[in-house]
């Protein structure tokens, strides 16, 4: 078995006049879930539709498991999809749905119905083995159609937003399960979502997508606290965007103004004096402070009313509208014994955050 | 019928004087259905029980013998030409339809609605008329003969017009769109990912017709069988006009009885005959599909 399980070498795809897919390289590991994650039309499914061979690429190659299968049809490719509409055959059971895959490669019969009575435990869907896919919850046929897949042992598992048709709690639980089976089976996923949390908590990597290339390719951690620009930034997570320009810059250090206030930050990324730049700051990292907590007002502090506040149980959200009527958002988190976070609407609070938390991106 | 009140009257709800809206236009279709459908098969029905006379046509004599002479040898093998002929009517609709209907379902939608177009372009000229322009194209000095003696394909001139294959091909023209239609409304609600998902398995093109696609479109594939071989059974001046003298069906023979033999009975029994017969093709059809629908019901308790 190669290391490299999947390799796409210059691939691009266009369809008509519309160009998919620019010309990407990408290198799957074996065994490693990785997540394209990206808006609708930036191409992640017809990378996950290239690899599966239900799409031919216009240019570049397409390498699994050591072999060129860029011209093999997908019946010989030895891959499963999971589809986004689950394609469950409607006139077959359960039992024949699972069956299906290994019928067409000629296994022995009391070998299937081994496998498939393996996976349909592993599924938890023994008792409902003889029923059609429209006696059954949605829960369920998500289930029966990642069985069916799995059931081949492919090299590869790939899934289309397999989870986006479920309701939110078992959406959430369906998170757990996959990421358990993943672990159980060894197969290597590659999972395709617009769902960001979901990347984030389920995915070895991620590779965040947009209009038809790849932006960053990461672990969750890097992509969302070490953005490779202001499109990963803003897409992971919520940010707050401060366009400025760099005032000095050397080897170390970069001086910028964020709201009329001179910052002085570690210079990461080689950024040069006169650069147009974005500092981005999370809404978790910001510190709020109000008047009476705040003795002396320190430098880095920018000043703003309090506009709104909004109660999430284990967190509060604010929105405070900075002096230059620049609207940035907070998130605090209840502390045991913090009793302070009661603020008032059209309150005058203070906000910083500790240097080094910011992600200054070119733009 | 309470299903389609319900729903009507749903549909309706918020309008007002619904409930009269309703009952005229149920009373409205049920005069014409039984008007126009159910008096007529009635009056064969009696029709098919009283004796023929030279002179008034029928007399109100009860008799069960139009009925008796049915199992004459020479009427059964008409019966059994008629059952072959709308049997291989039927099948080459469904080869020559099926591939068709799933070309214009798979088609891009634009090009879809021409092909669909084309389909259905017949149905504005009579058949009546189409079927002359046939023996136009086949008849020994017809277009066809003309252009095959032309290119030098043959040196003598077919003869197919007056023949059992004229008669075939006259049927097989004429039905091909009712076993078209309800075939692509089929196939075109397929949901294209469940061929996708047919590959993604290993299954080969073969497997995925046979195993997938066929199962799925069976409902397609028996309405246009019905509707191809029901009238198959009964068409008349295709085989009058196509096949000569020669070639005697069933409907040429209630059209003998009415018209030219002038035993109205008999026709009427010939007629009840078939009625009876489709009438139980139908009913197997819709038991068969209400037995299905029973057993998932009962499944799902």
């Amino acid at each position: 078995m190669y290391t490299n399980i999947v390799e796409l070498k210059g691939v691009s795809k266009c369809f008509g006049d519309y160009k998919a897919l620019e010309t990407i390289d990408l290198t799957i590991q074996n065994g490693e879930f990785i997540t394209l994650l990206g808006p609708s039309g930036c191409g992640k499914t017809t990378i996950l539709r290239l690899i599966s061979g239900l799409e031919k690429p216009d240019t570049g190659h397409i390498f699994i498991n050591g072999q060129d299968v860029t011209d093999w049809p997908p019946e010989h490719r030895h891959l499963n999809m999971v589809f986004q509409s689950y394609a469950l055959f409607p006139h077959m059971t359960v039992f024949e749905n699972i069956a299906f895959g290994l019928r067409c490669r000629k296994i022995a019969k009391n070998e299937i119905v081994e496998r498939v009575e393996e996976i349909l435990r592993i599924v938890k869907l023994t008792k409902l083995a003889q029923r059609k896919p429209d006696q059954l919850s949605g829960g369920q046929q998500q289930r029966v159609a990642i069985a069916r897949a799995v059931v081949n042992r492919p090299l590869v598992l790939l899934l289309d937003e397999p989870l986006s048709a479920l309701d939110y709690n078992l959406r959430k639980d369906m998170q757990v399960e996959l990421k358990q089976l993943q672990r159980k089976l060894g197969v290597t996923f590659v999972f395709v979502t617009h769902d960001q949390e979901e990347a984030l908590s389920m995915s070895d990597r991620v590779a965040v997508m947009n209009e038809g290339h790849i932006e960053q390719l990461g672990t969750p951690r890097d992509v969302y606290e070490e953005p490779a620009n202001l499109y990963v930034a803003e897409f992971i997570g919520e940010t707050n965007v401060f366009e400025t320009k760099v005032i000095r810059s050397d080897k170390q250090t970069v001086e910028v103004k964020v709201e009329d206030k001179r910052f002085t930050f570690k210079n990461k990324r080689g950024l040069k004096t006169r650069q147009e730049v974005c500092v981005t700051v999370r809404p978790e990292d910001l510190a709020v402070w109000r008047q009476e907590e705040v003795g002396e007002v320190s430098d880095d502090m920018l000043p703003g009313k309090v506009e709104q506040v909004i109660y999430k149980g284990s967190i509060v959200e604010l929105v405070v509208r900075l002096e230059s009527n620049k609207r940035i958002y907070a998130t605090e988190f209840f502390n045991e014994d913090d009793e302070k976070l009661d603020y008032q609407i059209g309150e005058r609070v203070w906000v910083n955050w500790i240097p080094g938390w910011e992600v200054i991106l070119p733009v | 019928m309470g299903e389609l009140d319900s729903g009507v009257g749903g549909y309706f709800a918020g309008m007002k004087n619904n409930s009269s809206f309703k009952k005229i236009c149920v009373t409205v279709v049920w005069s014409w259905l039984f008007i126009f459908a159910m008096v007529p098969v009635l009056l064969t029905l009696i029709t098919s029980f009283l004796t023929a006379d030279s002179s008034s046509l029928v007399v109100f004599k009860p008799t069960l013998q139009n009925y008796t002479q049915l199992f004459n040898s020479a009427y059964l093998k008409i019966l059994l030409q008629s059952l072959y002929l709308a049997t291989s009517c039927t099948l080459l609709c469904l080869i020559i339809g099926y591939p068709f209907a799933f070309t214009i379902a798979r088609s891009k939608s634009r090009h879809r609605a021409l092909l669909l177009l084309l389909v259905m372009i017949p149905f504005w000229t009579s058949s009546l008329i189409r079927t002359y322009a046939i023996m136009a194209l086949i008849k020994a000095k017809g277009i066809l003969n003309t252009v095959l003696l032309a290119i030098g394909l043959i040196h003598h001139p077919l003869s197919i017009l007056y023949s059992y294959s004229a008669v075939l091909l006259g049927c097989v023209y004429d039905l091909l769109p009712f076993m078209i239609l309800p075939l692509y409304g089929n196939i075109e609600k397929l949901n294209p990912d469940l061929l996708e998902a047919a590959q993604d398995l290993g299954a080969g093109k073969i497997r995925t017709m046979v195993k997938v696609v066929f199962p799925l479109t069976m409902p397609g594939i028996i309405a246009g069988t019905l509707l191809v071989f029901l009238p198959a059974m009964t068409m008349f001046y295709i085989p009058v006009l196509l096949g000569g003298a020669k070639n005697l069906l069933l409907g040429n023979l209630i059209e003998n009885q009415f018209l030219s033999a002038n035993n109205w009975p008999m026709g009427a029994a010939i007629s009840m005959l078939i009625t009876v017969f489709m009438g139980a093709m139908i009913l197997l059809y819709w038991r068969n599909a209400q037995s299905k629908d029973k057993q998932n019901l009962q499944e799902l308790v």
